[in-house]
C-alpha cells in the first residue's frame, strides 16, 4: 500500500482569514490526505521549508485579502530552486482586489506557476478529485 | 558534620570542588586548582580535595559519593547535520545545546564530499543527524548516512534523530559503525513540533558511558562514584532547579540565568516565551521551554577582541583603546580606569549575549495596517535574572554589569526582560547545584537561595 500523500495548507502572506483553510485541511484530512497544516499568515519561504522537510506532494494555499498575487511573486521560480518543481501548487479564494473576472485571476496564477485555481465558492469535493487526479498523472498516488 | 557532599567541576583550566553541609544547606569550603585533565585527572581531583580537607574534615564515604560534571578536554564536541536550516538543522542544534554539547558544526541539505571531509578534521564526540519531519522526506538523511558511511572513523559517535520510516536504510547505511550508532525519536516528529527530551538523555547516555572514557575523565572514578554531565547541563539543571522548584519546595518562577566565562557566555531561559502584548503574529517554530545558547565569540579572556570590537558601536570612557590592553589573557582589573574598561566589557558581553538569546519583533505592513511577527521568546516579563560567571563575579560594579541584559527604552523590539529582580551567584556555584539537585533536590534549592545575592 502507498502511503498517504503529504500535502500543505496554509493562508499566504499576511492573510489572517483562517476559516477557509481549516475547512479545506479537515476535507483534504477525511479525504485520505495527510495534511500538513500551517494555519494563517505563511510566508511563501515556510511553504518552501515545510514542503522540503515533509516531501509533500502539494500545496494547498488560500487568500482572502487580494494581495496574493504579490505575496507569491517568483514563488514557482524559488520552488524550482529549492528543488520542488514537481510539487503541485493550488490556490483559491479572493485573489484580486475590485470587481473582477476570475477568468482574469485563473490566467495571472497560472503564469506564476499555479496548477490550479479556484474561485471564493469552490466545491472542495472536486478540488478533492482534481488533486487525486493530478496525483496520477504524475504517478504519485 | 558528617553530611557533607562533594561536587566536582572538570573544566580545562581548573578543578573546582565544592563542599556543601547537607544538615545545613551552606557552603563549607570551596577548591579550585589548576586541571591536570591532560596528565592525570585524578592529581588535581587529590589537591583540591586536600585542600577543602584543610577547612573541612572529609570521609572516605564523602569521597565516594561526590558528584561531578565536566567540561575538560575541549567540553562535549557535537556536529549538527539536519536538512532544511530553520527547521531539522535548527531542532537538532537546539537539542544538542539543551543536552550540555559545544557545536562545534552544523550542516544541511546533502551532504558534499567537502563537508564531510571537513567533519572528519572537526572528529567530533558525537554528530546529530536529523532531517525529515516523521513519514516526510528520507532521501536528505539517508543520503546523508550513506557520505558519512564512506568517511573515516573520525565520528566517535552517531546519534540519529530523524525521520523514523528512514531508520532501517540508515542501520544499513552506517552498519560498519554497528556498536557506535544509536537511534532515537526524531527531533522534529512534525512541523511545529520540537521533542528533544528523548535525544537530550541519549546523549547524556553517551557521555557518561563513552565520552568521559575517552577522555580521561574517567580515570577519576578511581576515587569518586560518577562524572554524571557536561558542565553546561548542570547550569542547565540548576536553573530549571531555580524556577520551577521540587517537590515541598517553591521555586522563582519564570527567569533567565547569564554565564560570562572566559572563553564563553551561556545564557538559560527558563520561560515560556508566549507574545506579553496583543496583535502579535507567531513563528511556526517553537520555542523550547528550557532554552540554553551559548555564544562561543564572547568571553573576558579569550574572546576580549570580540567584546573591544563591539565597544567601538558605543560611547568608551577615556583612554579606553589603551586601558583595555592591559585586561588581556584575562587579567583582573587594577585601578580606576581598568575597573571602568573591564565594566563596560562585561556589560556589552551581558548585553550582546541577552540580546541573540532573547526573541525579537518585526513590523511588517500588511493591508490592514501593521502587524508585528515574534520570533524567538518574549522575556519582558521575566521576574528574574542571575549572573553568575568570571565576567560578572570579578566586576566591580556588578548591577550595572548584569543591567545590561535588560531592555532598552526605545528599543521595544528586542524582548529582553524589562523589571527582573537581580541576584548574583558570586560563588560561583551553580553547577554545584545543578548537580546536587540530581539527588537531593529540596537540600539544592534551599542552598541556592540561601547564595544567591539581591544586587540593587
Amino acid at each position: 500500500m502507498k502511503k498517504a500523500p503529504t500535502v500543505i495548507t496554509g493562508t499566504v502572506g499576511m492573510d489572517a482569514h483562517v476559516i477557509g483553510t481549516k475547512v479545506l485541511s479537515r476535507a483534504f484530512k477525511d479525504a485520505g490526505f495527510n495534511v500538513v497544516p500551517l494555519g494563517m499568515q505563511v510566508s511563501p519561504e515556510e511553504f518552501i521549508r515545510v514542503a522540503q522537510e515533509t516531501d509533500a506532494s502539494a500545496i494547498l494555499m488560500t487568500s482572502l485579502y487580494g494581495m496574493a498575487e504579490l505575496d507569491l511573486k517568483g514563488f514557482k521560480e524559488k520552488m524550482m530552486e529549492a528543488g520542488l518543481g514537481d510539487v503541485i501548487l493550488y490556490i483559491g479564494g479572493i485573489l484580486g482586489i475590485g470587481r473582477h473576472d476570475f477568468k482574469e485571476d485563473e490566467a495571472k496564477f497560472k503564469k506564476l506557476g499555479f496548477d490550479r485555481v479556484y474561485p471564493p465558492e469552490a466545491d472542495l469535493n472536486a478540488a478533492i478529485a482534481d488533486l487525486w487526479a493530478d496525483l496520477k498523472k504524475k504517478k504519485k498516488a | 558534620m558528617d553530611n557533607i557532599r562533594l561536587l566536582i567541576d572538570f573544566g580545562s583550566t581548573f578543578t573546582k570542588v565544592v563542599a556543601v553541609d547537607l544538615d545545613r544547606d551552606e557552603i563549607v569550603a570551596i577548591a579550585r586548582v589548576p586541571s591536570t585533565v591532560d596528565t592525570d585527572i585524578t592529581i588535581g581531583l587529590e589537591q583540591a580535595f586536600k585542600e577543602i580537607g584543610s577547612s573541612v574534615k572529609i570521609t572516605e564515604t564523602n569521597r565516594r559519593k561526590a558528584l561531578a560534571c565536566s567540561s575538560a578536554a575541549g567540553g562535549l564536541r557535537m556536529v549538527c547535520v539536519g536538512f532544511v536550516p530553520e527547521l531539522t538543522s535548527e531542532a537538532a542544534t537546539r537539542a544538542a545545546l539543551g543536552a550540555g554539547a559545544k557545536i562545534v558544526g552544523r550542516f544541511s541539505y546533502e551532504l558534499s564530499r567537502q563537508e564531510v571531509e571537513e567533519i572528519e578534521s572537526i572528529s567530533p564526540d558525537i554528530l546529530l543527524l536529523a532531517g525529515g519531519t516523521d513519514g516526510g522526506n528520507e532521501k536528505v538523511i539517508v543520503h546523508n548516512a550513506k557520505m558519512l558511511a564512506g568517511s573515516d572513523h573520525a565520528v566517535k559517535n552517531f546519534v540519529v534523530a530523524g525521520n523514523k520510516s528512514a531508520q532501517d536504510e540508515i542501520k544499513i547505511a552506517l552498519r560498519d559503525f554497528d556498536d557506535r550508532v544509536y537511534f532515537t525519536r526524531n527531533v522534529m516528529p512534525e512541523i511545529g513540533v520540537f521533542d528533544a527530551e528523548p535525544c537530550n538523555k541519549k546523549i547524556r547516555d553517551i557521555f557518561i558511558n563513552h565520552i568521559i572514557q575517552a577522555k580521561g575523565i574517567a580515570k577519576a572514578k578511581a576515587m569518586i562514584d560518577d562524572v554524571i554531565m557536561p558542565t553546561p547541563s548542570a547550569g542547565l539543571e540548576a536553573a530549571k532547579l531555580i524556577a520551577n522548584g521540587c517537590e515541598g519546595a517553591s521555586g522563582f518562577g519564570e527567569l533567565l540565568v547569564v554565564d560570562v566565562g572566559g572563553a564563553t557566555t551561556n545564557v538559560y531561559s527558563i520561560a515560556s516565551g508566549k507574545p506579553s502584548g496583543g496583535a502579535v503574529v507567531l513563528d511556526h517554530l517553537p520555542e523550547p521551554f528550557v532554552k540554553r545558547t551559548v555564544e562561543g565569540d564572547i568571553g573576558l579572556k579569550y574572546n576580549i577582541a570580540t567584546l573591544e570590537e563591539l565597544c567601538r558601536a558605543r560611547e568608551r570612557p577615556q583612554n579606553f583603546d589603551r586601558t583595555i590592553k592591559n585586561l588581556y589573557g584575562g587579567k583582573l582589573p587594577v585601578g580606576e580606569e581598568e575597573i571602568i574598561c573591564h565594566d563596560l566589557l562585561s556589560r556589552v558581553a551581558v548585553d550582546t549575549a541577552v540580546t541573540r538569546h532573547v526573541g525579537r519583533l518585526e513590523v511588517v505592513y500588511g493591508p490592514s495596517g501593521q502587524v508585528l511577527v515574534q520570533h524567538g521568546k518574549d522575556l519582558t516579563q521575566v521576574k528574574t535574572l542571575i549572573g553568575t560567571g568570571g565576567g560578572i563575579v570579578f566586576s566591580a560594579n556588578q548591577g550595572y554589569v548584569l543591567q545590561g541584559a535588560l531592555s532598552q527604552a526605545g528599543n521595544d523590539a528586542i524582548l529582553k526582560p524589562k523589571a527582573p529582580k537581580l541576584l548574583l551567584d558570586d560563588c560561583y556555584i551553580l553547577f554545584a547545584v545543578g548537580l546536587l539537585s540530581q539527588v537531593e533536590p529540596v537540600r539544592a534549592l534551599s542552598l541556592i537561595k540561601k547564595q544567591l545575592k539581591l544586587i540593587q
